[in-house]
C-alpha cells in the first residue's frame, strides 16, 4: 500500500482498532481530567465544571513553578546521565559478536520483567546505611585499616567506619530514575547504531580522523535520531515520576509528580491536581514543538 | 452552560446502558455473601473462616493500602462493598459526602461493648455510621542505644537539640497536627495563623537538618534498619518492630498527639446490608475482637474484649495508654475541604522548602 488514498478501506480497517482504543481509553479520560482543571469542588466528592481559571492560576504560583523547575532540572540531569551511560552500552552491543548480541539485549531488558516498585525497593536495599554498597565499602575500609595499623598509619582511617549517606537525597532520585529508565535509552540507540553503515567509520579512520573525532563527528551524528527518541522516552516519564522520589528522595526531594499524586489522593483536590498535570503536559508539548522548530531551522540552514 | 456533575452523569450512563442492579430486587432475602474491604494484615487469620462457619455467609475479602485509596475507589460510587474499614477522618469525610449507611444499632447489639471514651468522639457522635475497630496514637519511636535520654516530648524531634539527620517524620498532614500539639494548640485548629506557625516550625526543623526523610508510613522500618534513630509513626507499627529488636522503644509525647480510630462502616449501595450488620456484630463479640487484638497488636476500643486479654497486655501502658494520655490527644476532624486545603498547602510548602 503506497498511499492510503488508493485503498482507503484497507487503511481504515487497519487503523480502526488503534484509533478506537486511543479514543476510548486515552482521549476521553484525558478530556475528563481536562474538565476537572476548569472545575470547582463542591463538598468532598462533587466537582462542578464552571470554566474557572482559578486552578490554573493557583498552579502558576511561585511554589509550584519552583517545583516545576526543580523537576525539570532533575529530569534533565537524569536524561543526560542515562545517555552517557547508555551510549557505550548500545555501541558495545552493536560491535559484540553476533552470537552474544541477543543475550546482551536480554540483559538490558531483563529488569523489565520485575515490577518497577520492586526494583525501586531493591535500590533501597542497595543504598541504605546498612545496605549492600555500604557493607562492601565497610569491608574495604576494614581491610585497609588492618593493613595500615601495623605501619602506624591506622589513625588515618578514623576510629569507626562512617556509612555513606547514599539514600534519601536528590542524587539517589537521579540514580533511581537512571536505573529504571536506562533500557528506554539503550534500545532506541541500539536500533539506530545497528543500522549504521560501518564503512563510514572505516572511511573516517582511513582518512586520518582520530578515534575520538570519529566517535563524535561520525557515530554520534549518525545516531542522532536514536538519541532523540531515547531522550524523549526517558525525559518525559522522568518529568512525571513520583514513586522514585517518594521512596528514594530526602526531605527536599518533593517533585511536581508528588504534588499531583497528593492532590489526586490524600488532598482530594482533583481540580488543582488536574491543572498541575495539564501544566506539565503543556510544558512537554512546548518542549517538543521547540525541538521540531529547531530541527526544521537546522535543516534549512544545512540546505 | 448547565453545570456538569460527575455523579449525575455516571447515573445517566448506567441508566442508558440498562445495567441497573435489578438482581437486588429479585432477592427478597439476601444471598449468603459479603464483600469486605480492609487494610492488609489487619484482621485475625481465622476471623473470616469463623464468621463463615457461624453464619454460612461466604466472604470476599479485598485489601487496600491506604485510606485515600479506599476513598478514591468509593467516590465514584460503591463498586459492591458491604463493609469497609476506614480511619475516622475519612469516616467524617464520607459522612459529609453522604456515602455511608446509618448503622442499625438493633442489629449490632455488641456496640454496647465499645468503651464510652470511644462512643462519643466528634467525628461520629453516638456511633451512627462507624463501629470502632482499633485505635492508635502517633508516637516517637527511638533506638535506646542512640539517644542519651528517652524522649518525653515533641521537643525530641522538633527542638533544637534533636539529632542531625537522624529523624523520620510522616509525609502527610499529620505532621502539621503534631507540630500544632507541640505549640500547645489544638490539632483541629481552623485558624490559619496557628497552621502558619506550625508550618514555620517544621520548616525551621527541616532547615536545621534534623529531618532525614519525610516517610510514607514507613518510619518504623527506617528505625528497624538503623537508617534513623527517631521516627514518628503509629504505635501499633512501632510495637510490631519492637518485637523484632529489643533496642527499640517508643514514647507518647507529653503534649498529646494524634489519636487515630479505625472503624467499620457500611457504604451506600452495599448489596448485602443485613450481612454487613451481622459481620460487624460478629467482630465486636468480645472473644472475636480480643483474638484479633492479640494477633495484630493494635489496641481495641472494645471494653468487654479488653477484659479477656492477658493481664500483662491489658495493663501495659505501652499497649493501652492511660486515660490522661488519651484525654490529651485528639482525633483529627474533617472540617470541610477549605480547612483540609490549609493543611495540605502547608504540607506542600514544608516539603518544598
Amino acid at each position: 500500500m503506497e498511499n492510503w488514498r488508493q485503498q482507503p478501506w484497507v487503511f481504515l480497517t487497519f487503523i480502526a482498532p488503534g484509533a478506537l482504543w486511543l479514543l476510548l481509553f486515552f482521549l476521553i479520560p484525558l478530556g475528563w481530567i481536562w474538565l476537572f482543571a476548569v472545575g470547582e469542588r463542591q463538598g468532598p466528592v462533587d466537582i462542578v465544571v464552571t470554566w474557572t481559571m482559578s486552578n490554573y492560576a493557583e498552579a502558576l504560583q511561585p511554589i509550584y513553578l519552583q517545583l516545576f523547575f526543580k523537576t525539570l532540572w532533575i529530569a534533565i540531569l537524569s536524561t543526560v546521565v542515562c545517555l552517557v551511560v547508555a551510549f557505550p552500552v548500545a555501541l558495545s552491543i552493536c560491535f559484540a559478536p553476533e552470537r552474544y548480541k541477543n543475550i546482551l539485549l536480554l540483559l538490558v531488558i531483563l529488569p523489565f520483567w520485575t515490577n518497577m516498585l520492586i526494583r525501586t525497593y531493591a535500590m533501597i536495599a542497595m543504598l541504605r546505611q546498612n545496605g549492600f554498597l555500604n557493607d562492601g565499602i565497610r569491608g574495604v575500609w576494614t581491610a585497609i585499616k588492618f593493613l595500615l595499623t601495623p605501619v602506624g598509619l591506622g589513625g588515618l582511617m578514623g576510629d569507626q567506619f562512617q556509612p555513606l549517606n547514599l539514600l534519601y537525597n536528590n542524587a539517589a532520585v537521579i540514580l533511581g530514575t537512571v536505573y529504571v529508565y536506562l533500557p528506554f535509552m539503550v534500545l532506541p540507540l541500539y536500533a539506530n547504531l545497528e543500522k549504521l553503515d560501518r564503512s563510514l567509520i572505516e572511511a573516517s579512520l582511513d582518512l586520518g580522523a582520530s578515534q575520538v573525532r570519529t566517535f563524535f563527528e561520525v557515530i554520534v551524528k549518525l545516531a542522532k535520531p536514536g538519541i532523540i527518541s531515547g531522550v524523549i522516552l526517558v525525559f518525559i516519564p522522568a518529568l512525571g515520576t513520583f514513586l522514585i522520589s517518594d521512596l528514594l528522595g530526602g526531605p527536599d526531594s518533593q517533585l511536581i509528580g508528588n504534588v499531583i499524586e497528593r492532590q489526586f489522593r490524600a488532598a482530594n483536590n482533583l481540580p488543582l491536581g488536574a491543572a498541575l498535570s495539564f501544566m506539565l503536559l503543556y510544558l512537554t508539548f512546548i518542549a517538543l514543538a521547540l525541538r521540531a522548530w529547531f530541527a526544521a531551522r537546522g535543516e534549512r540552514s544545512d540546505a | 452552560m448547565r453545570p456538569l456533575r460527575r455523579r449525575t452523569m455516571l447515573a445517566g450512563t448506567f441508566a442508558a446502558a440498562g445495567v441497573l442492579p435489578l438482581s437486588r430486587l429479585a432477592h427478597a432475602q439476601e444471598e449468603k455473601r459479603l464483600n469486605v474491604y480492609n487494610w492488609d494484615t489487619y484482621i485475625g487469620s481465622n476471623t473470616i473462616a469463623e464468621f463463615t462457619d457461624a453464619t454460612g455467609i461466604e466472604v470476599r475479602y479485598d485489601l487496600y493500602a491506604s485510606s485515600d485509596e479506599l476513598f478514591g475507589k468509593l467516590r465514584e460510587g460503591n463498586p459492591g462493598y458491604d463493609v469497609i474499614f476506614s480511619s475516622s477522618n475519612y469516616v467524617e469525610r464520607m459522612i459529609a459526602a453522604d456515602m455511608l449507611v446509618q448503622l442499625d444499632h438493633a442489629q449490632i447489639p455488641n456496640l454496647k461493648n465499645i468503651a464510652p471514651a470511644f462512643a462519643n468522639q466528634s467525628y461520629d457522635p453516638g456511633l451512627k455510621y462507624g463501629a470502632p475497630y482499633t485505635y492508635s496514637l502517633l508516637v516517637i519511636g527511638y533506638r535506646k542505644s542512640a539517644v542519651t535520654t528517652a524522649p518525653v516530648s515533641w521537643d525530641a524531634v522538633f527542638g533544637e537539640g534533636a539529632p542531625q539527620g537522624r529523624v523520620s517524620l510522616p509525609n502527610d498532614t499529620d505532621i502539621v497536627r503534631c507540630a500544632l500539639k507541640y505549640l500547645g494548640k489544638s490539632l483541629n485548629t481552623e485558624d490559619p495563623a496557628d497552621i502558619k506557625a506550625a508550618e514555620e516550625l517544621l520548616i525551621a526543623v527541616k532547615k536545621r537538618g534534623t529531618v532525614k526523610i519525610f516517610a510514607p508510613d514507613t518510619g518504623q522500618d527506617l528505625l528497624l534498619s538503623g537508617e534513623v534513630d527517631l521516627a514518628v509513626d503509629w504505635m501499633g507499627d512501632m510495637r510490631q518492630v519492637m518485637a523484632e529488636d529489643d533496642d527499640l522503644a517508643f514514647a507518647v509525647p507529653k503534649e498529646g498527639t494524634v489519636l487515630g480510630i479505625d472503624c467499620m462502616c457500611i457504604p451506600k449501595g452495599a448489596p448485602h446490608p443485613g450481612n454487613a450488620h451481622a459481620f460487624i456484630n460478629f467482630i465486636l463479640t468480645p472473644e472475636v475482637h480480643a483474638a484479633i487484638a492479640e494477633e495484630i497488636q493494635y489496641a481495641i476500643p472494645n471494653a468487654a474484649a479488653v477484659e479477656l486479654l492477658p493481664e500483662e497486655e491489658r495493663t501495659d501502658p505501652q499497649v493501652y495508654p492511660p486515660q490522661d494520655v488519651l484525654a490529651q490527644s485528639e482525633v483529627p476532624a474533617y472540617k470541610g475541604e477549605a480547612v483540609e486545603k490549609l493543611f495540605e498547602d502547608a504540607l506542600t510548602r514544608i516539603l518544598a522548602a
